[in-house]
């Protein structure tokens, strides 16, 4: 009999090392955990397409239902992990099944942040979730959406394309304060008051109001009343490390992993969201909420356990697709004190690079400027130093500026 | 339905039959065809499903327009050569049928 592999979690992480471990070679036993009805399918068509078109889940998956079977990738679906008894090597699920393993891949995901107020919000991280909002989202409906990050600010545009009314209320003094500079949150801003959409910042949620499951509208700390029919808590996510924490596994907001994807424990690994990671390029653990970090993150499981040698570090990445808007991150913008603009703000195809002390690009964020992101990325994985004025002059290639 | 058949840089050979509407990218990865990556799904905003279109091949299929996001993206993306291209923006149709592309190294 074969060694076991189980994956806690089929999201993109889980469903991408799953499939990564047959590309690598692996042989014996896979289980493929997942709480919901779906094989791993793609999270972020669903402030998207799945709100404006007519994706389905079988346009969503990663790979279709029959790939599993034929690459003998067993899938438990409708279950999930509760409890790791690592001395055993036996996970308990959530059906009241044992089930043992040799090697344990947690990727358990994150969950949405619940408003700290009781009430009917919505909330937006699963297909199921994806239908309750779609619909509710009509011409004329009214939504007020909790949180200017990504996942707000592209439900935002989203219901905006289909004539719905739409209020942003925000807590910091700006959107996108958690993952962008401000010169790229009032570009946002801009942008989105320009297509109609209210945007209430520095204000805090005190209660939502209305009876029974209907919300008719979000008090705000200092008494304003946003008036509307459906409420959507888009305020963050975290992280799901709770069975590994109660397993005594280190976590901290994440479980600690090194850039194997290594727990402490050699039996378990974790990817994907629910990690707190090694970020080198920048001398420090972080948390990273991207499809590209569970992609980098499983083929660092699977290379350990196939044997190949470890996949070259990535630089972090983020993406939003947002009206005709095509945002791209590369890097973070630790340590920096200097932000840079290339291009044209106006016009709406820039990129601003994020300068330390020394002139060592840490990030690049880019809107309708792939070239700069991508050349963004070289530049911050070679710790290349740039000038203001260099990065100024378009008439300086980005071939150029990386070279 | 279409015959594509992806060559690994190894040299190993993958004949997968590709549905029409389908993009080039999504037959492989749907079919778990190692050395096309996909990260970002087919939004064109990763560069890690670029492939070497056979010569016979790049006539019919063309290179991406100047100043567009592939182009844009290919411009960075790791070892390109003159018949690079980034399969997730192939469409497959049936004249497509016997493509032939070629996976790079790698594609981080």
């Amino acid at each position: 009999m074969g060694q076991t592999i189980l994956i806690a979690g089929a999201g993109h992480a889980g469903g991408c090392a799953a499939a990564m471990l047959r590309q690598l070679g692996w042989q014996d036993g896979i289980t493929l955990i997942g709480d919901e009805p779906y094989v791993p399918y793609q999270r972020p068509p669903l402030s998207k397409a799945w709100l404006t078109g007519d994706e389905s889940a079988d346009s969503v998956v990663l790979r279709p239902a029959g790939f599993y079977a034929a690459a003998g990738i067993a899938l438990r679906l409708g279950t999930h992990v509760t409890g790791i008894d690592r001395a055993a090597r036996t996970v308990t699920l959530s059906d009241g099944d044992l089930l043992a393993y040799d090697t344990l891949i947690l990727a358990l995901g994150a969950r949405p942040r619940r408003l700290p107020v009781p009430g009917a919000a919505l909330e937006l991280r699963s297909i199921a979730d994806a239908d309750r909002l779609k619909a509710v989202i009509r011409p004329g409906g009214r939504l007020a959406i909790v949180g200017g990050g990504f996942i707000g600010l592209e439900v935002a545009a989203s219901a905006r394309a289909l004539g719905a009314d739409v209020t942003i209320i925000e807590r910091e003094d700006r959107v996108l304060a958690r993952v962008a500079c401000p010169v790229m949150s009032d570009f946002f801003h801009t942008r989105h008051q320009a297509r109609g959409v209210r945007i209430v910042s520095g204000a805090q949620v005190a209660a939502l109001e209305g009876t029974g499951g209907d919300v008719s509208g979000v008090r705000l700390s200092d008494g304003q009343v946003i008036g509307c029919d459906s409420v959507l808590a888009a305020t963050g996510a975290v992280p799901n490390d709770e069975t590994a924490r109660a397993a005594g596994l280190s976590c901290d907001n994440g479980i600690i992993v090194d850039l194997a994807a290594r727990t402490e424990d050699p039996a378990i690994f974790a990817i994907g969201d629910c990690t707190r990671r090694p970020l080198p390029l920048y001398g420090r653990m972080g948390r990273l909420e991207s499809v590209p970090n569970a992609l980098e993150q499983a083929r660092q499981a699977a290379g350990l356990i196939c044997g190949k040698p470890p996949p070259a570090p990535e630089v972090p990445w983020f993406w939003s697709d947002q009206y005709d808007l095509s945002l791209q991150i590369a890097g973070l913008p630790f340590d920096a004190t200097e932000v840079v603009l290339r291009g044209d703000l106006e016009a709406g195809r820039f990129a601003l690079f994020h300068l330390a002390a020394d002139g060592a690009v840490q990030a690049v964020e880019a809107v309708n400027a792939a070239t700069e992101f991508m050349g963004g990325r070289r530049i911050i994985l070679r710790r290349k130093q740039l000038t203001r004025t260099r990065i100024e002059d378009m008439s300086v290639s980005m071939q150029e500026l990386a070279a | 339905m279409p015959n594509i058949t992806y060559i690994e840089y190894n040299g190993t050979r993958h004949p997968i039959e590709v549905a029409v509407g389908k993009s080039v990218m999504q037959g492989a990865v749907e079919n778990n065809v190692p050395g096309i990556d996909a990260d970002c799904g087919g939004e064109c905003a990763c560069a890690t499903c670029h492939v070497y279109i056979d010569a016979v091949w790049l006539e019919r299929i063309g290179r991406p327009p100047a100043g567009s996001q592939e182009a844009s993206m290919l411009s960075f993306a790791a070892v390109t050569q003159p018949d690079s291209r980034l399969s997730c923006q192939i469409n497959v149709t049936a004249a497509l049928d016997g493509l032939i592309v070629r996976m790079p190294e790698g594609q981080h």
